[in-house]
């Protein structure tokens, strides 16, 4: 057989099948429609941590450690610890923040200006902010900045005020595995559920196989169409997946940018993005293609005319 | 071209359907297989088809024992031989063209090649015209010149056809055999199964037969 051959009956089946796809619009609609949910839920989880990852990446510019002096502590001995602190490789800076102005700072904000006029004397000591470089930015790096700041003497508390963000970090982290692993199961599930539809198509096709075979087509003649008919299904299904998150996308972007408006961040909501479309695309296309290979090579092998 | 040596066919029901059948045909020849009904007149033409096997003998097709063929290998024999059926085993979902041509696109030929030998077919079975048609909307003479048309499209060295007048009425039914009668004229081997004695006895060709899973009689031998 020539390659022109080849290729012309490829093309020939791949058009076909659009044929048999068209015979029964109603059964690959629905078909293409779980496949798409399927897809389209792993991918939401997967948009969303996107997003928040790009989110908190703001947040690591604001870790910061409060360094209390002990309440003795003199204005100028504070700026020689500051200095001290300042010399280090892994801080970027130290704002000073002496014990009045924390207290009119605090004032302000607070609201307890009436409660603090009771007061004989000012209760805030003299505190230091220090901010880590961006490569001391770690959970370890400042856990290690936080012990090595204790240790300066005048020094009475260090205290972390971002914990949580790390602590965040690490739930998104953990989340993208499981986002990993839901793509995992459901992509087997896409292969499922391509293999179900097609297992049933041989059935109902069992009489044209039958002939086919009778009159010299082999087992992988007879899959072919059935090939393209599990691509296009989950071509489908994937195109529908990617359609669904663009909704979901454009439905909570407004409201998502008025939030971070309200927090002072410019941060406004991304999509898929093409590259991981076509990732998208291609993967559902070739889980479609792998479940009808093995229904249809299992299933067609067992047919034999009689 | 066919050479049954002592063939016995037991079906898994336990049924023995051919009980030492031998028989030899000819490059060319046209055979009628006749027989009361479950002499096992389909039985040997599934086995020359390898759509069943034997239980015990030997086949042999085109020179080749049946039993060294592989069924990786079934496809490409299939395509030696052309299968006419009672029931015609049509794709009615498809025009007659495709039905015909069928047997060519599974032999990788190609386009503008099949188009051309299809018409060919057609012409010789008479239905030129009809190739958009279903086969749903031919008469059942013509859907059974449909199913011969497939058969003989690939120019198959051999042609065995199962009751190919079953349901036909006698006209159709002589005009049927006079159309295997000229491809057997050009050389193709041509088994024919039925069960009509009175359209055997009009034409001149050879008789195999059978009663009860054995060859009763063979003429002219
Ligand atoms: N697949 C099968 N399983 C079990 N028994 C079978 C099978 N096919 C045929 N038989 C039996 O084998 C015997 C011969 O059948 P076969 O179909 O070869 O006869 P036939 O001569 O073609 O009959 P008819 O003229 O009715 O078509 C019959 O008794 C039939 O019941
Ligand atoms: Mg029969």
């Amino acid at each position: 057989m020539n390659v022109g051959a080849y290729v012309d009956r490829h093309a020939q089946t791949l058009v076909g099948s659009i044929g048999r796809v068209a015979d029964a619009p109603v059964a690959f609609l629905m078909t293409m429609t779980v496949i798409g949910i399927a897809v389209a839920l792993p991918l939401c989880l997967f948009v969303f941590l996107q997003n928040a990852r790009q989110a908190m990446a703001g947040w690591n510019d604001a870790f910061e450690l409060s360094v209390y002096l002990t309440k003795s502590t003199t204005p100028t001995r504070t700026r020689e610890v500051a200095a001290q602190i300042r010399s280090r490789d892994d801080v970027a800076n130290v704002r000073v923040i002496l014990a009045p102005q924390a207290l009119a700072e605090f004032r302000r904000y607070s609201g307890f200006g009436d409660a603090l006029d009771a007061l004989q004397e000012n209760p805030l000591p003299n505190t230091l902010v220090v901010t880590p470089t961006p490569a001391a930015s770690t959970a370890a790096g400042t856990a290690a900045l936080r012990r090595a700041l204790r240790a300066v003497p005048d020094v009475d508390q260090v205290q972390l005020d971002t914990q949580w963000v790390q602590r965040l970090i690490a739930i998104v982290d953990l989340l993208r595995r499981v986002v990993w692993l839901a793509a995992g199961l459901l992509g087997l599930g896409v292969a499922l559920i391509v293999g179900n539809t097609i297992r049933l198509d041989i059935q109902n096709r069992r009489a044209e196989i039958e002939v086919m075979k009778l009159v010299g087509a082999s087992d992988g003649f007879a899959r072919r169409p059935f090939l393209y008919s599990g691509f296009w299904y989950g071509f489908g299904g994937g195109a529908l997946a990617l359609l669904l998150v663009a909704v979901a996308v454009a439905w909570v972007s407004a409201p998502v940018s008025r939030l971070a408006h309200l927090y002072g961040s410019g941060f406004s909501l991304t999509g898929i993005g093409v590259e991981a479309g076509a990732v998208v695309l291609l993967s559902s296309s070739l889980l479609g293609w792998l479940g009808a290979w093995i229904a249809a090579t299992q299933h067609i092998r067992a047919i034999n005319p009689s | 071209m066919i050479h049954f040596d002592q063939v016995y066919k037991r079906y898994p029901s336990g049924r023995e359907a051919l009980a030492g059948v031998s028989f030899r045909i000819e490059r060319g020849d046209l055979t009628f297989l006749t027989g009361h009904s479950g002499a096992g007149k389909s039985s040997i033409l599934k086995l020359i088809a390898l759509i069943e096997r034997p239980t015990r003998g030997r086949v042999t097709v085109a020179d080749r024992s049946t039993a060294t063929i592989r069924p990786r290998a079934i496809p490409l024999f299939r395509r030696g031989i052309g299968v006419v059926f009672q029931d015609n085993k049509l794709l009615v979902d498809r025009p007659v063209a495709d039905n015909v041509a069928l047997p060519l696109i599974i032999a990788g030929v190609p386009r503008k090649e099949i188009d051309k030998r299809v018409r060919a077919a057609l012409d010789q079975v008479g239905l030129l015209g009809k190739e958009r048609n279903r086969p749903t909307e031919l008469s059942a003479g013509e859907q059974q010149r449909v199913g011969i048309a497939r058969a003989v499209v690939a120019k198959p060295p051999l042609l065995i056809a199962d009751e190919p007048t079953g349901n036909l009425d006698p006209d159709l039914a002589v005009e049927i055999m006079r159309l295997f009668k000229r491809f057997s004229d050009v050389g193709v081997t041509i088994v024919i199964a039925t069960h009509d004695v009175h359209l055997v006895d009009r034409f001149d060709a050879r008789r195999i037969v059978l009663g009860d899973g054995r060859v009763a009689a063979e003429t002219p031998r």
